[in-house]
C-alpha cells in the first residue's frame, strides 16, 4: 500500500492579510506561510493507516515558502519519503486547477494506491483539490471525509453530508479523498526530531514543466469586507468589558 | 427554450436543504437574464416537485440508491444531465455534495468555476462572482466569460424564500444507467446525527470557545464561566476535533445550527463554516485579540481582550 499525501503552504489566517500593488492577490512578501491545516490531517490519517498496516507514506507539495518545514515535519512523523514539485514561479499563487495538473504529472509516474490531502484550502477559488485531481486521473474520490477504512483492495470512506448526517460508500482503488478530520487530532513532531530529519533525510526534488491553460474566474479586486460596523467595541479593562458584558445578559433575564 | 442554469439539488435525506432554494432563487434571476430556462435536478425520485415550482424543468436521475450517498455515483448522475441539457451556468454549494462535485464536473468538462461564492448576477455576457477566501478576511471579485459556467455558493449566502415556491415544473426522467454502472464507488449506508449528550440547540444562553482556548487543560476556565451561567458549552469545530469536546457540543455546517438569545463567542475566528451555525443568534458578543477576525463583522459586541483575561472576571462576576 502506498498512500501520497498532497500538502501545500498558505497564508496564515490568524495574522493580518495585506492585499498587493495590483489589487489582485495577498501581498506575499509579507505574509507568513504554514501548512494547511486540513493536510495535516491528511497526513495524520495517512501515518495512522502507515501505523496499523505496512504502508508506505509519500508526501508531495508544491515548491512555495518554507514548505521545506512543512517536508521535514512530515518526515519527521514518520513519511517515509518527501518530494518538493518545482517548474512554477514559488512566490505567486498556484490556483488549485493548475496545481492538480502538477500534481497529476507526478503521480504518472508513480504506482499508488491513494492520495489524502486537506479538503479545501482557503483560497482555493477554483474549487478543491481532491475532486478536481480525482477528475483529472479519472479515479474515484470523495471530500469531507472522516473516515477512512481500507481492507484489502477496499476502500470506505465516511463523508459528512451536513447537519451531523453522515454517508459511508466504498471506492475503487486509487482513490483521491479530501480531509476533513483525521481519526485522532494531528500528531507533534519536536523541533528536535524536526532537526534530526533535517539531517538524515532528503527532500527529493522533480520539475515539473507544464503549460496549463484552464478556463478559470479572472480575479478583478481582492479586498476586506467593508466593515458592516456592525460590532459595537468594549473596551476597559477586563473588569469593565466583563460588566458590561453581564449587564447585558442581565437585561436579558439570562444570568 | 434552452437550458440557461441547472440548480443541483442536493438531498440526501430528509428535507431538501435550504441552500438548494437559494440557488433557485438566484438562478431564477440568471436564467431570465440570459434568456433560458431554470432547470434542477434531484438524483432520487421524490415526490416533493411542488416545492421546486419557481423551475421550469426538475429532471429526476432514475435508478440511483437513495439509502446511501456515493460521491462517484452522483457524479456520474448529474455529470449524465449536464452532457444532455448542456446548461449554461451549473450552480451547486460548497457543501459535501457540491465540494464532492463541482471541482472533478468542472475538470471532466473544462469549464470554469468558482468556488466559495457568496454572490452572482449576469452582466452582459459575464457573470460576475463574489468570493468570500481566507476565511473570510478577504472577498475577491471575479469575472466569468467562458461556458459552461460552475458556481460553488456557501450555504446562507443567498436568500432562501425567493426560491421556495409552489407549482409544477414539466419533469423529465433521465436514465443515467450506463454511467451508474461504469461508476466506481457505492454506498452502503447513512449515519444519523448523534443525538446524545448536550442539546444545544434549546439553550437561550451558550457559552462557545474556539481554538483559542488553545488546550484541553484550558478549557476548564470556560467550563466553570459556563457552569456560572448554568449555561451549556459549545465549540467550534478545532476543539471537537482535537477531541477536547464530544462532537454534540460543535456549532456549525457540519454540527448544530444554533439561534440562542446570546451566543458568547471566546477564541473563535468567525470562518464561514462556523457562522452557518451560528449567525442568527439574536445577539452576539465576540472575545478575539485580532482586531480583524471575521466574528466581528456578525457580532454585535466585541472586545480585543485576551480571553484568558476576560473569561475569569466574568465567572467573577456571575458566580460571585
Ligand atoms: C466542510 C467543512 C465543514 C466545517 N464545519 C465546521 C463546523 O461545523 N463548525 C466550525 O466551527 N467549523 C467548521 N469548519 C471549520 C472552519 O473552516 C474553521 O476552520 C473553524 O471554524 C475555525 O475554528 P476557530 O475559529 O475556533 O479557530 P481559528 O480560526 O484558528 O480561530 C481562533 C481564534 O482565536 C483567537 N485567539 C487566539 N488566542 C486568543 C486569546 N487568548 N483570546 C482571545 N482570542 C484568541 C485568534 O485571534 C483566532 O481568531 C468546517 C470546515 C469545512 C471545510
Ligand atoms: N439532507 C441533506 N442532504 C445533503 N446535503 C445536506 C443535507 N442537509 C444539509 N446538507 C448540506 O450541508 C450544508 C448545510 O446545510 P443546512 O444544514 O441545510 O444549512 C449544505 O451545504 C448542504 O449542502
Amino acid at each position: 500500500m502506498h498512500i501520497v499525501v498532497a500538502m501545500r503552504q498558505l497564508a496564515d489566517l490568524v495574522e493580518e492579510l495585506e492585499v498587493n500593488g495590483d489589487g489582485t492577490d495577498i501581498d506575499r512578501d509579507f505574509v507568513k506561510f504554514v501548512s494547511n491545516e486540513w493536510d495535516e490531517a491528511a497526513l495524520e490519517e495517512a501515518l495512522t493507516i502507515k501505523d496499523e498496516s505496512a504502508a508506505s507514506v509519500t508526501v508531495v507539495a508544491l515548491d512555495e515558502p518554507d514548505v521545506d518545514q512543512t517536508l521535514y515535519a512530515a518526515l519527521a512523523k514518520g513519511a517515509d519519503r518527501a518530494v518538493k514539485l518545482t517548474g512554477h514561479d514559488p512566490s505567486a499563487w498556484v490556483r488549485t486547477r493548475e496545481r492538480a495538473q502538477r500534481i497529476a504529472s507526478f503521480l504518472a509516474h508513480e504506482e499508488f494506491d491513494l492520495v489524502l490531502t486537506g479538503v479545501q484550502a482557503a483560497d482555493d477559488l477554483d474549487g478543491q483539490l481532491a475532486g478536481i485531481l480525482g477528475s483529472t486521473l479519472d479515479i474515484p474520490h470523495a471530500a469531507v471525509v472522516v473516515g477512512v477504512e481500507l481492507t484489502g483492495s477496499s476502500l470506505r470512506v465516511a463523508q459528512e453530508l451536513g447537519g451531523g448526517l453522515v454517508g459511508v460508500s466504498e471506492l475503487e482503488l486509487p482513490a483521491v479523498l479530501g480531509v476533513q478530520a483525521a481519526r485522532q487530532a494531528p500528531r507533534y513532531a519536536s523541533i528536535t526530531r524536526i532537526r534530526q530529519a533535517m539531517q538524515t533525510q532528503k527532500i527529493e526534488e522533480q520539475e515539473v514543466s507544464l503549460e496549463v491553460t484552464t478556463p478559470q474566474v479572472t480575479v478583478r479586486r481582492l479586498y476586506p469586507p467593508e466593515k458592516q460596523g456592525g460590532a459595537t467595541m468594549l473596551t476597559g479593562s477586563a473588569k469593565d468589558v466583563a460588566t458590561e458584558i453581564v449587564n447585558i445578559l442581565r437585561s436579558k433575564g439570562l444570568v | 427554450m434552452a437550458i440557461a442554469v441547472l440548480v443541483v439539488g442536493e438531498r440526501v435525506a430528509g428535507e431538501s436543504p435550504d441552500v438548494t432554494f437559494e440557488l433557485l432563487g438566484r438562478g431564477r434571476e440568471l436564467a431570465d437574464a440570459l434568456s433560458g430556462e431554470l432547470a434542477v435536478v434531484v438524483v432520487n425520485d421524490l415526490d416533493e416537485g411542488a416545492q421546486f415550482g419557481i423551475a421550469d424543468v426538475l429532471y429526476v436521475v432514475d435508478g440511483m440508491d437513495s439509502a446511501s450517498y456515493s460521491a462517484p455515483q452522483w457524479e456520474a448522475a448529474i455529470g449524465a444531465v449536464i452532457q444532455r441539457v448542456s446548461p449554461q451556468v451549473v450552480l451547486v454549494s460548497t457543501g459535501t455534495v457540491g465540494i464532492d462535485l463541482a471541482g472533478a464536473l468542472a475538470t471532466k468538462f473544462n469549464a470554469p468555476l468558482a468556488s466559495y461564492v457568496i454572490d452572482v448576477t449576469a452582466q452582459g455576457d459575464k457573470l460576475v462572482v463574489t468570493s468570500q477566501l481566507y476565511g473570510g478576511k478577504l472577498l475577491s471579485e471575479g469575472e466569468i466569460d467562458a461556458f459552461p459556467a460552475f458556481v460553488s455558493v456557501l450555504p446562507g449566502s443567498l436568500p432562501v424564500e425567493k426560491g421556495r415556491a409552489q407549482g409544477s415544473p414539466r419533469v423529465e426522467h433521465i436514465d443515467a444507467g450506463d454511467q451508474l454502472r461504469l461508476s466506481k464507488g457505492r454506498g452502503t449506508e447513512l449515519r444519523e446525527p448523534d443525538t446524545s449528550g448536550v442539546d444545544i440547540t434549546s439553550a437561550a444562553l451558550l457559552v462557545s470557545v474556539g481554538r483559542g482556548i488553545g488546550s484541553k487543560e484550558n478549557l476548564e476556565l470556560v467550563a466553570e464561566l459556563a457552569e456560572a451561567m448554568k449555561a451549556p458549552l459549545s465549540a467550534s469545530r478545532p476543539v471537537i476535533d482535537q477531541g477536547w469536546l464530544p462532537k454534540p457540543h460543535q456549532v456549525g455546517k457540519s454540527g448544530k445550527k444554533v439561534k440562542p438569545t446570546v451566543y458568547l463567542a471566546f477564541g473563535i475566528s468567525g470562518a464561514p463554516e462556523h457562522l452557518e451555525g451560528m449567525r442568527s443568534a439574536e445577539t452576539i458578543i465576540a472575545c478575539n485579540t485580532d482586531p480583524s477576525a471575521p466574528i466581528f463583522e456578525v457580532a454585535h459586541y466585541g472586545t480585543t481582550l485576551d480571553l484568558f483575561d476576560l473569561v475569569p472576571e466574568l465567572t467573577d462576576i456571575v458566580g460571585g
